[in-house]
């Protein structure tokens, strides 16, 4: 292993509901090497989703600490926080998020786009990443002309694009059958292979298999389920 | 990045096409009217001033009433008014209505004019044929006039009236000139309805003839109209002293002034309506805002997403500032095209100048464009505080 990738201490996540204040996550301690391949496994409404908001830097925790890569993320204002899910970070969502009125290769280049790659370079880079998942043959495609499956590549192609060291995943194969879904899966296991930390949150144990490393988490309360060599 | 910026919007605004045509339509139809009300208005003043300029430029009238004891004004007013310093001459009239009779025809109602050589040098190309009066014909009284067209063919008709003679109210007058046809332009005789048929005979003459021996009209020529105000109030001073110190016996027009009153009434008329026209615009403003609203609450998981995605705040603002800044923009410079247009159909309709008013176009542009930026604002401040993960989720 390459060292520390980003340790929780104690992170404590409340939610004010009205007058009720409801706590999510309870005393979360994680801690997570680099090039890790790690599953969040819990039922709906166990706090996951909070989790992966706090992972992938959308979500500040109400107390605790959040190191990742050396920076506390409490302390960064709204706009360091943008620079880093920009370098850092590659999001996955279970329902695609790709922008229908753009094709594949305009998708893919949104995140380069924002981290102020200039025109030609996006479009190279872009190109490559879409080739790498297996659409060569879809770069100007909309999105409502592809499959699922196609449709969850390209988000993987557009989360690779910016080159991050993290690739966070809500749920990848949630919209997918299982066929196209394994084949997600172990695309993952080929980016993790190269050395990047893949996270990926899930209810279904059989896809959190895919892992090397599985934590659970129930109302809030996360444990180490066990590390596979 | 504002390359991308501006492209983004451009596709989002091509993609809901018919809604964008909907959202500045309001816009389009301020504009449209702010531009068409100006340059029609602007077109209209122009022409009426540059007629009345054209009439009555450097002139003042006095109409004296007079006193009981003293209807008018002597010859020797006359002359201490042409002697106010800045007057370059006195044009006085003396009119009449006469029955006029030649050896091929008569006419009961002519009006008679009776003029002196300063109003032939003001009006120029008055005269078509013949000669004009001069100095000689005031000092001598002499019996000669000037006939128009209109009389000259009911008096003389199929002869050359020049050198003829003819009796007004039984004296014998000999034509020595024949009006030219424009010489009704004149605003003062219009307004004392002497247009047709009618014959210009020597002040002095007509004074003798009508039996009096006062001017109640006269006309005031200034050489230096930047000085007009000083004239006026050197004459009413003069006017004051020779009517016995009653300052309701005579009057002073300023064609100048009258031509600023009316200027002034147009202008204010053209503010007025285009600040009509402008709450179009401002509805337009608030549709937008709207419409904006509606774009930011159903892009939410896109904005969640190009936040996700590395996307700050100020760029999210940025886009969506941009992309109403486009639409309203769009719509302002459709209603330019319009309103050009239709205030081009208007001038050629009526037949007054077509001024193509840059002013007005800029204005109209320009205030849809801020109406863009100023409607488009709240929206996009909203977007770029909404939180990305209530965006995401939402979806």
């Amino acid at each position: 292993m390459s060292g520390a990738y980003f340790s929780m201490r104690d992170i404590v996540k409340q939610y004010r509901m009205g007058d009720e204040v409801q706590t999510v996550l309870k005393y979360v301690n994680l801690d997570l090497e680099e090039g890790e391949f790690l599953s969040i496994l819990g039922p709906s409404g166990s706090g996951k989703s909070t989790m992966m908001n706090i992972i992938g830097c959308l979500d500040t925790p109400t107390s605790g600490d959040y190191i990742l890569r050396g920076r506390k993320i409490g302390e960064q204002d709204q706009h360091q926080l943008a620079q880093i899910r920009c370098h850092e970070i590659g999001f996955i969502f279970q329902s695609f998020q790709l922008l229908q009125r753009m094709d594949a290769m305009k998708n893919v280049e949104l995140p380069l786009i924002y981290a102020g790659v200039p025109a030609k370079l996006r479009e190279r880079r872009a190109k490559e990443m879409l080739e790498r998942v297996g659409l060569h043959d879809k770069l100007h495609h909309f999105p409502n002309q592809l499959s699922g499956g196609q449709q969850q590549r390209v988000a993987i192609a557009r989360a690779l694009a910016g080159n991050p060291t993290m690739l966070l995943a809500d749920e990848p194969t949630g919209a997918l059958d299982q066929e196209t879904g394994k084949q997600v899966l172990s695309l993952f296991r080929e980016i993790n292979s190269e050395g990047r930390t893949v996270i990926m949150i899930t209810h279904d144990l059989n896809i959190a298999n895919f892992a090397r490393r599985i934590v659970h988490i129930l109302d809030g309360v996360l444990r180490e389920g066990g590390k596979r060599a | 990045m504002l390359r991308e910026s501006v492209s983004m919007s451009v596709r989002n605004i091509a993609y809901n096409r018919m809604r964008s045509f909907l959202t500045v339509l309001g816009i389009i139809i301020g504009v449209t009217a702010i531009i068409a009300l100006i340059t029609i208005v602007s077109g209209v003043t122009g022409q009426i001033s540059s007629e009345f300029e054209s009439l009555g430029a450097g002139k003042l009238s006095v109409s004296a009433r007079g006193t009981l004891l003293k209807p008018g004004l002597t010859e020797g007013d006359l002359e201490t008014i042409a002697a106010l310093d800045n007057v370059s001459g006195v044009s006085p009239s003396v009119s009449s209505t006469v029955v006029a009779k030649s050896e091929y025809g008569w006419d009961d109602e002519i009006s008679l004019e009776g003029r002196n050589e300063t109003y032939f040098r003001m009006n120029d190309g008055l005269v078509k044929r013949g000669r004009a009066l001069n100095r000689l014909d005031m000092d001598a009284q002499t019996r000669v006039c000037i006939v128009d067209g209109a009389l000259a063919k009911k008096l003389f008709f199929g002869v050359d009236p020049l050198n003829r003679t003819l009796l007004v109210n039984g004296h014998t007058f000999t034509v020595v000139g024949v009006l030219s046809d424009d010489s009704n332009r004149d605003v003062m005789s219009q307004a004392r309805g002497g247009s047709d048929e009618k014959l210009i005979v020597p002040y002095t003459t007509a004074l003798r003839l009508t039996g009096t021996a006062h001017i109640s009209s006269l006309d005031v020529h200034v050489a230096d109209t930047s000085r007009m105000d000083r004239v006026v109030d050197d004459l009413e001073d003069a006017l004051y002293r020779m009517f016995n110190y009653k300052d309701d016996t005579y009057t002073v027009i300023n064609m100048e002034s009258l031509l600023d009153t009316m200027n002034t009434m147009l202008s204010m008329m053209t503010a007025m309506l285009a600040g009509i026209a402008s709450i179009a615009l401002l509805v337009g403003g608030i549709g937008i805002m709207n419409i904006m609203l509606v774009s930011v609450t159903e892009r939410t998981a896109e904005i969640g997403l190009r936040k996700a995605l590395g996307a700050e705040p100020g760029q999210i603002q940025l886009q969506f500032l941009i992309e109403s800044f486009i639409l309203s923009l769009l719509g302002g410079v459709i209603g330019a095209v319009l309103g050009v247009g239709i205030s081009y159909v208007f001038a050629v309709a009526i037949g007054t100048d077509f001024r193509l008013s840059l002013m007005a176009i800029g204005l109209g542009v320009g205030f849809s464009a801020s109406v863009g930026i100023i409607f488009g604002w709240a929206p996009a401040r909203k977007a770029s505080n909404l939180n990305p993960i209530d965006a995401l989720r939402s979806a």
